[in-house]
């Protein structure tokens, strides 16, 4: 039983977010997660883009970094290789990781550098008061696509299967216990781990996830992945996803003879591409699997005293 | 036998002659037979063009004197051309009278067709100068017909046929060359011996030639003594990087995504894993730089190095860098640009970006290393200063410095004055001490939790602030800091005439090129002072009242006068500005000229 309690790893700070933004319920996850993990504050570093997710990191007693836009990232990839002690977690939104920080998420992905990266999608530029981010919805109406949003979105899961992630899973912040249970999942982990948060910005696109994330429409239109588990959904678990030839299908629960199997590949795009609301949405792991780490030598084997054959290593000669 | 004062060789080919190999084991020859050496490799922007074209020309040029010298010359004393492009390419640097060594098998009609230029054009060579023109490949393959190859391979020694002839042509022994190849092909000990039979062949043939050498043989130079290597300025930063690494004992990460010509310092590091020198090959510019922030945060050493657009791209980065106060290093090895411009060549045109190329008010210390060898003492100041007054540091190199080898003398660790590393000082992240510096505390360790991020900072915990009065406050107080570092430097060294009426001011690597002209200057009656800044923020606090005490300054640069414009406005002195912005270093001949020109001005 770990030592650590919730008020180990919240502190004084006055939270800025707008009230009722859905932030507040992934920092209480968090806060409420991180004693489990048994790991003393000081092991934690929150390193966060721009944005308002981008605030995390002062809103939590770890060590934090608030860097620059998009390249969260980047700086952990540093910060991790550099001391493998340290748990890293990064913060960051659809703008920040999808946008202007692309590239360096899928390559953060692809090398499988052990931090976790948390995404919150709230599918809309925050921060900058209401423009259109990279998960916009088609149509969506924002101030700067008064006729709604043309392009097409972003789908983060198959982007971040097709990069190379270790770990992909979906959470949302209406549902913080089951947003603790990934985010503790994620941790464990060891590799890159990226975990997709549907978050409600409350001001700029109000209720975006309400007809599956809220409470009551859970369970008609969610399904929780659990290994090994069929895909069921409904008040009364009688509906499932079937996986045909040509894809996920809706059938009775009877016919759901496809049990998740969060260790393929091929499954876990398919999973990924289900678009609600022709679909439930999937919650949980879509995919894991264990692979090599990206990581660098922690000490200086050499010393001093290897200095002056180095300095030799080209032929020398003696003036006299 | 009478010796000569300096000689200076061109080797030139296509780029994929071997002609940099050559230039280098003929330098690491004279070196260890006690001649000065400058190298130039001036190698072409396209890897491998079109054999034969004018853009795959690879040259190298190298000077050697038995006194020291501090460039790799302007004018040639001997020219090999292995074909027409490379011939058109370097002739006109040519001395009268000079030797012109050219491979006839290359000289074919279809090769000055490649080059676009008419066989005519070496019709009057003779009369200007000493030519020795004859088959190069068909006697490479004469002299290893012996050994078992196939043609390509046996064509392919015919650089050390080449070097073989020059060894000879300049008195200077084949063995170190002999020792080399047994080494470089101990795994093909048949490519190993054409190499070494074709380095004979070569060296045996100019007996045969009748040359007079005795023109192009130098004597001993009389540096001061010690133990010497020949060393790049890329090797220079890989030693100080291990130097820092090992007496600290504290990793680095050295990070940086492949540019012309900066890469080389990325392929310098990936040898010194064991020396804690650790690389990231990043996606890009900015994530190499950010990679490094992320170390720095985490209480690791952190180099970043970039070339001309690269800087650019790291700009954003290093405005983070400045306000969380972070100590880095970000080598830039400029080259000529604007944009892609001519990335091969080099110049001095970055000195404005890193020392303003930031938005809002982002001071940063900015050095510049004066020669290859001093690329070494350069990074360790510029650790020293980072750890020191925690933020970030530019050091200013460029194309010609990272890859020109000079003499090094090889330092006592002992006698190196290295920083020291010492994490959490204070309590509280921004408590600083008596240099403004503040405590660099890293995560891990209990009681010192903070969190850091771009937003203006208040206090001693570095609070988010929106507050006016604050940020004027820290506005003025990093200023402060950043001009606090000038206290830490060394006095300005005054070289040429002390007392002339003339200062004389450069920077970075054109200091061989200046002091040379200094001297010329001197030996022809026309005394000038000279003062070489390797530090250019905060400039040292001697220079304002030095500036004063001349009639007449005047900055040479390798921009259109970026540092003379900086001392005009920070001085207010008439400041005159002689520049060259044309890709490649100061000839002395015309620094000299300009010099005299300026010096004279009054009676024209």
């Amino acid at each position: 039983m770990s030592s650590y309690k919730r008020e180990d790893f919240t502190n004084s700070n006055e939270v800025r977010w707008c009230p009722g933004c859905g932030d507040y319920a992934i920092l209480a996850a968090l806060q409420k997660m991180l004693p489990e993990l048994g790991l003393a504050p000081e092991q934690h570093v929150f390193v966060s883009g721009i944005g308002c997710a981008g605030r995390l990191p002062y809103y939590m007693n770890t060590y934090g970094f608030h860097t620059i836009h998009g390249r969260a990232t980047a700086v952990a990839t540093g910060l991790k290789t550099m001391r493998d002690d340290l748990t890293v977690w990064v913060v960051t939104g659809d703008g920040d990781a999808l946008s202007i920080g692309g590239n360096h998420l899928i390559h953060i992905l692809r090398r499988n550098v052990n931090v976790n990266i948390l995404l919150f999608n709230n599918q809309v530029y925050g921060l900058t008061k209401g423009q259109f981010s990279p998960t916009s919805q088609k149509g969506q109406v924002t101030k700067t696509s008064p006729q709604g949003v043309t392009n097409e979105p972003l789908n983060p899961l198959s982007l971040a299967l097709a990069a190379g992630a270790s770990f992909v899973a979906r959470a949302v912040d209406k549902d913080p216990n089951h947003l603790s249970a990934i985010l503790k999942k994620a941790h464990e982990h060891k590799g890159c781990s990226f975990v997709e948060i549907y978050q409600d910005c409350n001001i700029f696109n109000n209720g975006a996830f309400d007809e599956f994330a809220v409470k009551n429409n859970r369970a008609d239109n969610t399904i929780v992945l659990e290994e090994g588990q069929p895909l069921l959904y409904g008040a009364q678990k009688d509906k499932a996803l079937h996986l045909a030839v040509e894809g996920f299908q809706k059938v009775a629960a009877e016919e759901g003879l496809y049990h998740h199997n969060p260790a393929s590949f091929i499954d876990a795009m398919q999973l990924a591409r289900l678009r609600f609301p022709d679909f439930p949405v999937p919650l949980g792991v879509y995919y894991q699997q264990e692979r090599p780490l990206f990581t660098l030598e922690q000490a200086v084997k050499k010393s001093v005293s290897d200095l002056p054959a180095l300095y030799r290593a080209r032929a020398s000669w003696q003036q006299s | 036998m009478s010796t000569t004062d300096v000689i200076v060789i061109r080797i030139t080919g296509d780029s994929g002659d071997g002609v940099q190999l050559v230039g280098e084991q003929l330098t690491i020859t004279a070196a260890l037979t006690g001649r000065d050496v400058r190298t130039l490799p001036d190698f072409p922007a396209e890897i491998r063009a079109p054999a034969g074209t004018v853009a795959g020309v690879s040259g190298f040029q190298l000077a050697m004197a038995e006194h020291a010298i501090f460039t790799a010359g302007e004018s040639l004393d001997v020219l090999v051309a292995l074909n027409p492009a490379a011939l058109k390419n370097s002739l006109e640097h040519l001395n009268q009278g000079g030797l012109l060594i050219i491979n006839e098998d290359s000289f074919q009609d279809k090769d000055w067709k490649k080059a676009g230029m008419e066989k005519s054009f070496l019709d009057n060579c003779a009369e200007h100068y000493q030519v020795v023109s004859f088959p190069l490949i068909s006697q490479t393959l004469l002299a290893v017909e012996a050994i078992e190859l196939t043609k390509p391979q046996a064509t392919k020694t015919k650089n050390f046929y080449v070097l073989g002839l020059v060894l000879w042509l300049f008195d200077l022994p084949t063995t170190t060359c002999q020792a080399f190849i047994a080494k470089k092909f101990k795994a093909k000990p048949d490519v190993a011996k054409a190499n070494e039979m074709s380095l004979l062949a070569g060296y045996n043939y100019a007996m045969t030639l009748e040359l007079s050498r005795r023109e192009y043989m130098v004597g001993q130079t009389s540096r001061a003594s010690g133990e010497y290597r020949q060393i790049t300025g890329v090797e220079a930063v890989g030693l100080a990087l291990a130097t820092l690494t090992t007496h600290t004992k504290v990793p680095m990460l050295v990070s940086g995504y492949p540019i012309t010509p900066s890469s080389s310092i990325l392929h310098e590091c990936a040898r010194l894993a064991d020396f804690g020198v650790q690389l990231i090959q990043a996606e890009d510019e900015i994530a190499a730089i950010c990679a490094c922030i992320g170390a720095a945060y985490g209480g690791r050493l952190a180099l970043t190095c970039t070339s001309g657009p690269g800087l650019d791209l790291k700009s954003e980065s290093l405005g983070l860098a400045v306000v969380t106060e972070l100590p880095l290093v970000l080598i830039d090895v400029q080259r000529a640009g604007a944009s892609t411009g001519l990335p091969t060549k080099t110049g001095q045109s970055d000195l404005r970006q890193a020392l303003y190329g930031r938005h809002g008010e982002a001071p940063l210390a900015v050095l510049a290393a004066n020669s290859p060898a001093d690329c070494f003492n350069t990074i360790i100041e510029a650790f020293t200063i980072a750890l020191r007054y925690m933020t970030p540091v530019i050091v200013l190199l460029d194309a010609y410095l990272a890859n020109a080898a000079e003499p090094w003398e090889i330092p006592a660790v002992e006698s190196l004055n290295l920083p020291e590393i010492k994490y959490n000082r204070f309590p509280k992240p921004f408590q600083r001490d008596e240099n403004l510096s503040r405590s660099w505390n890293i995560p891990g360790t209990k009681d010192f939790i903070h969190q850091l991020g771009g937003l203006e900072k208040q206090g001693d915990e570095g609070r988010v602030s929106y507050d006016a009065d604050n940020h004027q406050k820290m506005v003025n107080l990093r200023n402060e800091k950043i001009q606090g570092i000038a206290a830490s430097y060394a006095p300005l060294v005054i070289e040429g005439d002390a007392k002339a009426g003339i200062l004389l001011i450069g920077w970075g690597s054109t200091y061989g090129s200046l002091k040379s002209a200094v001297a010329q200057c001197l030996a022809q009656g026309l005394p000038v002072a000279y003062v070489h800044l390797r530090q250019l923020n905060p400039l040292p606090n001697d220079l304002g009242p030095l500036l004063k005490s001349y009639e007449k300054v005047l900055v040479a640069e390798l921009n259109t006068g970026q540092l003379c414009q900086l001392i005009r406005a920070t001085y207010l002195v008439d400041a005159q500005s002689i520049s060259q912005c044309n890709g490649q270093p100061f000839s002395v001949s015309q620094l000299v000229h300009a010099i005299n020109k300026e010096a004279n001005y009054e009676l024209l």
